[in-house]
């Protein structure tokens, strides 16, 4: 079994790197994108039983640092 | 003073550190990130800076949760020194030791470049080598300096007069300028700065010397 798992930086955490990517289009005539947010997404190929309550333990304590990212799971 | 320098693949700084602490007649042992236990009568530890783990997933967090930064924790838990400079204030910010975190450089270059900074306390054994409020200048080089934490955090790092440095002239974005910040029992220092390469005439420098000699003085091997 696979999870995903999406790794983002807080609202109100500034993105410089979105930033420069919405700079980027904004410069190749892309109109109209009024943001840019970057995350990474995390596949894992896990044993099959783990829970979704175990890939978040997961995400507590390693794929995201909660202090600066929220994490969603997506179990399947 | 026994100072034990951990060393993880990737460190760059280690043996830098080490030579800061000699210089202040410090017994220094290099200790690997493998290892599951401190040597005995270690006083102070130094994380030094570096790219540990080639800075996957994020800068920091690898080394966060290897098997000596366990013991690492412990120690600062009993109430030992710990000392994270560059990367290794990334990886205390990651264990919890210290609160916030270091975000990517507002400007997104790596900037390598002598800065002014401002001691923001004297009142620490890292720091009492200077008069609050003095400038000095003293390197940094790093990617990921831009030092975040929520409100209430700045303020109570504020309040409870835990920022260490800050700096001059804010080279990253970081908030409040926060180069440095100290644990609340004011033994564990993490900031970005390098005092360590400001330690001797042929750096170019000495500013980061008094930190050293301050520790030396203060931590006396019970």
């Amino acid at each position: 079994m696979k999870a995903r798992v999406h790794v983002m930086l807080k609202n109100g955490v500034l993105d410089p790197q979105g930033e420069a990517v919405r700079h980027a289009l904004g410069a190749m005539g892309f109109d109209g994108v009024n943001g840019v947010r970057q995350g990474k997404v995390i596949e894992l190929d896990l044993n099959d039983g783990t829970t979704q309550a175990d890939v978040e333990v997961m995400c507590e304590k390693l794929l995201a640092n909660t202090v600066i990212e929220s994490y969603t799971v997506e179990m399947g | 003073m026994h100072a034990a320098v951990i060393v993880f693949p990737g460190s760059n700084c280690d043996r830098d550190l080490a030579v800061a602490f000699e210089a202040v007649g410090a017994k220094v042992s290099m200790v690997w990130h493998k290892d599951t236990s401190l040597p005995d009568g270690v006083d102070i530890v130094g994380v030094p800076g570096g790219f540990s783990y080639g800075d996957y997933l994020r800068c920091g967090a690898i080394a966060a949760n290897s098997p000596i930064c366990r013991e690492v924790a412990a120690h600062a838990e009993r109430g030992g020194y710990v000392m994270g400079i560059c990367n290794g204030f990334q990886v205390l910010t990651e264990t919890g030791l210290l609160p916030g975190a270091l975000l990517r450089n507002a400007g997104l270059k790596y900037i390598c470049r002598t800065v002014p900074l401002r001691v923001a306390t004297a009142d620490s054994d890292y720091t009492s080598g200077y008069d609050a409020g003095a400038m000095i200048d003293i390197p940094i080089a790093h990617h990921d300096g831009n030092y975040f934490a929520d409100g209430d955090t700045i303020a109570k790092l504020h309040g409870e007069d835990r920022v260490a440095f800050t700096y001059g002239d804010n080279p990253n974005g970081s908030q409040s300028d926060i180069a440095g910040i100290l644990s609340s029992n004011r033994r564990v220092l993490g900031m970005m700065p390098h005092p360590e390469r400001a330690a001797d005439a042929g750096h170019g420098g000495t500013d980061g010397a008094a930190l050293f000699r301050a520790l030396a003085g203060s931590v006396v091997t019970a």
